[in-house]
């Protein structure tokens, strides 16, 4: 049986119930000039909601460098930033959260997130090519997150392989912080040829609006709204406002839309992701400085009885909005039909600035379209720096007692889910198909190559949320490096950021001061490194009953290789080369995972970081990488140098060579924070004895200061006499530290 | 040599084989749309990997159903070589030109990864290029490749020398833990009793440019073409 739903009368509860303030009920009658009806209502209310408006992280925001030479289309003008890579091709990527969803619903939210980010892609005409993705979860110590993580894992696995995109690496932390919160964002990167390029606008009076795609149904029931709150005991009851994925119809829809946007049919496309059928209608009618008419009775639906509210709020997935040219409604027709898609005429882009909305004739809503998009209300919220920040960065490490057994400590860090191997995560993803992935997951960028080009593209994501908790300023400024670091140890030079914030209530002015002092971090560091922010999204409201996750402002850092033959792997390659490190160490254990792990603190101040210093460092990389000194290079992070090391012997699985190493250059510093601790602006390389001469020289060019540190070996990892540990013995902890707590 | 990539919808490995075939094997090749009823002049079938029809009902059985699946059987019946990778052999076990059937991995998971496989047999149109017992690192990707068939069936395949790989260890060892989905006998690859059709799960399109970490699965394209010449 299906019932019908009544319309509820507009009443202080109702309003009240769609997240909408006196004030901003006020500001609707005012644009209206009259009171709104039920539908209307639901359409204000997903379009204000921070989700689709950003009502109160804009003018933060704008604070992030948007300028470019390469851009083709800058943050916020369209679904994602579009950046120019020469030989008449432009990539286009953004990552974005499905924090929500993930934690009501694991395998949907996450599956659903992935599918969303592949639209943003698509819709704007480049095919997508690979896939990231960026995960949070509680300690695997207890069950419920660890159905978290084979929920959320399994989801993305479900979409991304079924679609045929690879899902080529990505980061995660465990950590208490983020129990009950999971953090679930999904990045995807597209290629096209510029004049593929599809605007999400409906411009050109008397041009068709066409809906494409799967048919609509009640799932998803304002699920821009519903990620605009924070997540509480009842939030279990909020199952129907998460969507349900189909990635095989995601992959025809996306053949078909690739196959309309090299025709010249259509005008614009935009994908309907969060608030559905008026998000897409209302934004492109905004775009284009039009009008637009739609009639939901010509809309596909999967239900029967849906009313024109359940109908314009509904994020059923996989369905897109089309702007036909005059004329040539023939040509979707058949693309679609090929494809066995629906494609329908929903109405016309029309003169003015309003969106009808009729349900067989009769008019249901009509709402000024920029009312919803561009002058949606801005607010500038409180901020203060939290209370906390004075107790948790006291820390004197004289009351910190150094290890009696630094290999007891190596061999915690790398049994750490956060620091060992994640290959229980990545061999569920395929993370080949499309046969371009060069760098398999574990490197610290993923690194593709583009067909009928030499280049490679590299991509990292990367933020450490302990870091931003301890000080936001510094942690978004590391975030930023450490992720242009990663890229730059392949070889590939840094080019622009996506970047996902996610953060808890903003209301609460110890939260919103996080947000701020996060974003001012960011972009100074996008400054140094001459990346602009192309896009990306903001999840607020990442609070379980136990209080706001860190403050976690997710990088995605890509950048280009010029010639795929030049890339620098992660690992040793051959016994007998030199081992350097690069960059200073400073007694800097603030925020590490040695102090967490080894005594239980989450506490000091996290390295500081020297934007100038990074730069020249990643200018050296690249240098050398350019001249084909290097035979490895990877980034020193969580766990320090000794994780490192240990790490770098790992590349052939099975096979593990081994290192000798003396550190006689840090002989002024504590040994545990030699060994673990953080310090930014470093990376380990390897190269041949040969090439010694010529990389100090091209280090002392670049200002960097360089410490021979060892060599090398077959096996064993020797470090003084304070690690001494056979290479089967790291091997097998790394890598089976997360099956060991999985299986 | 002519190759044809059949496409259905959900296919998603059909850009990559036509990529080998084109512009690393340098053969002529071309896409056939799974609603033909027939196939152009070409000597070489590919049904490639993916998720046809989403693979909801179970693996390949929607795919067989497929206009262009009679005119496949056809080739495959005239004798000329047919190679299914993957979904492309989920799709010829339920179409009946190779015997059994797919359970979900062991593991319940799907699994990514590269692993060894060992030629049992190097004597048919696809392997006529590699030692009796030759070592390939070639990946897998999938969820059900853990192949299974009833005792008769499988005493057929050993005698009659239709067991072409087997998951195995760098040296060619067998063994449970080089098998990573638990099929039986450790089968990767099989072909029918005339040997022009293969059915495998692992992925030679994937493994075979320097680039890419392997090119050991070239070699499963050179004898093809060198069987064809």
């Amino acid at each position: 049986m299906t019932t019908t739903m009544q319309e509820p009368e507009i009443n202080q509860k109702l309003i009240e119930s769609h997240g909408i303030t006196a004030e901003e009920y006020k500001k609707i009658c005012e644009i209206l000039d009259r009171e709104p009806n039920f539908t209307e209502l639901g359409i204000f209310s997903v379009m204000w909601s921070e989700h689709c408006s950003y009502k109160n992280s804009r003018p933060v925001l704008k604070l992030f460098p948007r300028e470019g030479k390469n851009l083709l289309v800058k943050a916020g003008e369209e679904n994602a930033g579009v950046v120019d890579i020469g030989d008449g091709l432009a990539i286009c990527f953004k990552i974005e959260s499905h924090n929500h969803p993930s934690a009501v619903e694991p395998f949907q939210g996450a599956a659903t997130g992935v599918g969303g980010i592949i639209r943003d892609i698509f819709t704007m005409g480049a095919r997508p090519i690979l896939s990231m993705n960026s995960l949070r979860f509680g300690s695997l110590d207890k069950t419920q997150n660890k159905n978290y993580l084979c929920g959320v894992v399994g989801g993305i696995a479900h979409y991304g392989n079924c679609i045929g995109i690879p899902t080529v690496g990505g980061e995660i932390y465990f950590d208490e912080s983020y129990e009950g919160n999971p953090l679930v964002n999904a990045f995807c990167l597209g290629i096209m040829r510029h004049e593929d390029l599809v605007k999400g606008s409906a411009k050109g009076v008397g041009n068709s609006v066409y809906y494409v795609g799967a048919t609509t149904g009640r799932d998803g029931l304002g699920g821009a709204a519903f990620a605009s709150r924070e997540l509480t005991e009842e939030s279990q009851e909020d199952r129907p406002a998460v969507q349900v994925g189909d990635p095989f119809m995601e992959k025809l829809l996306l053949e078909a839309c690739l196959e309309l946007a090299k025709s010249d049919a259509i005008v614009g496309m935009q994908d309907m992701g969060a608030a559905g059928l008026t998000c897409s209608t209302c934004e492109t009618a905004a775009r284009g400085n039009a009008g637009i008419e739609i009639d939901l009775a010509r809309v596909p639906k999967r239900e029967t009885g849906m009313v024109p509210y359940e109908i314009m709020l509904s994020e059923s997935q996989e369905r897109m909005l089309v702007i036909v040219k005059k004329g040539k409604e023939k040509v979707v027709k058949d693309i679609f039909e090929k494809w066995d898609l629906h494609s329908v005429k929903l109405g016309e882009v029309k003169d003015g600035n309003l969106m009808k909305v009729f349900e067989n004739g009769k008019l249901v809503a009509e709402i000024p379209a920029k009312a919803l998009t561009d002058e949606a209300p801005i607010y500038q919220r409180e901020m203060k720096e939290p209370d906390y920040l004075k107790k948790v960065r006291n820390l004197d490490l004289k009351n910190i007692p150094e290890p009696h057994d630094y290999n007891q400590v190596l061999l915690k860090l790398l049994d750490t889910p956060t620091i060992a191997s994640k290959a229980w995560i990545y061999e569920q993803y395929d993370h080949m198909v499309r046969t371009d992935t060069v760098f398999l997951p574990g490197h610290d960028a993923a690194l593709v190559r583009i067909k009928g080009t030499k280049k490679g593209i590299a991509i990292s994501t990367d933020c450490n949320g302990l870091y931003c908790y301890l000080d936001p300023y510094e942690g978004g400024k590391i975030a930023v490096a450490e992720a242009a670091r990663n890229v730059a140890c392949s070889g590939a030079k840094p080019l622009a950021i996506t970047n996902c914030l996610n953060f808890g209530n903003p209301m609460n002015p110890d939260i919103f001061w996080q947000f701020r002092k996060a974003v001012d971090g960011i972009s100074e560091a996008c400054r140094a490194f001459e990346t602009p922010v192309t896009g990306g999204n903001v999840s607020f409201y990442n609070e379980s009953p136990k209080g706001a996750i860190y403050p976690t402002p997710t990088i995605g850092m890509v950048g280009i290789l010029d010639d795929i033959k030049l890339r620098v792997p992660s690992f040793f390659q051959n016994v007998g080369d030199t081992i350097y490190l690069l960059g200073e160490t400073f007694e800097e254990l603030g925020g590490s995972q040695y102090l967490l792990l080894e005594h239980g603190l989450r506490q000091g101040i996290p390295p500081k970081l020297d934007l100038k210093k990074e730069r020249a460092l990643q200018d050296l990389i690249l240098s050398c990488a350019k001249a084909r000194l290097l035979n490895s290079a990877h980034d020193l992070s969580d766990g320090g140098l000794a994780v490192a090391l240990s790490e770098s012997l790992l590349g052939k699985i099975n096979h593990p060579l081994g290192a000798t190493v003396n550190l006689d250059f840090g002989k002024h510093l504590r040994r545990d924070s030699l060994l673990f601790g953080e310090t930014q602006s470093r990376i380990l390389v390897s190269l041949n004895p040969k090439k010694e001469h010529e990389f100090e020289a091209q280090a002392k060019r670049n200002g960097v200061p360089y410490f021979k540190i060892g060599q090398v070996t077959k096996g064993g990892l020797q470090i003084q006499s304070l690690i001494n540990l056979s290479s089967e013995q790291i091997e097998k902890t790394y890598r089976e530290a997360i099956p060991g707590r999985m299986n | 040599m002519k190759a044809a990539v059949i496409v259905f919808p959900g296919s998603n490995c059909d850009s990559d084989c036509w990529h080998v075939l084109n512009d690393v094997m340098e053969t002529k090749v071309q896409y056939v749309w799974h609603k033909e009823t027939s196939l152009p002049d070409i000597d070489l079938v590919v049904l490639p990997g993916g998720f046809s029809y989403g693979d909801y009902l179970r693996t390949g059985a929607v795919a067989r159903f497929s206009p262009v699946m009679n005119a496949v059987q056809k080739h495959a019946k005239s004798t000329k070589p047919v190679i299914g990778i993957c979904n492309g052999f989920q799709i010829l076990l339920e179409t009946g030109l190779l015997p059994g059937a797919m359970l979900r991995n062991r593991s319940l998971r799907f699994v990514c990864k590269y692993v060894y496989l060992k030629t049992e047999n190097n004597k048919t149109t696809f392997t006529n290029r590699l030692a009796k017992d030759e070592v390939l690192q070639i990946p897998i990707a999938h969820g059900e490749g853990n192949y299974f068939c009833d005792e008769k069936t499988l005493e057929e395949l050993e005698t009659g020398n239709q067991i072409v790989f087997r998951y195995a260890s760098e040296r060619g060892e067998l063994g449970g833990r080089f098998n990573p989905n638990g099929s039986l006998g450790h089968i990767a690859g099989i072909v029918n009793k005339e040997g022009n059709v293969l059915g495998m799960m692992p992925h030679p399109e994937r493994a075979s440019e320097e680039v890419l970490s392997s090119d050991d699965g070239r070699k499963i394209w050179e004898s093809i073409l060198n069987s064809l010449k």
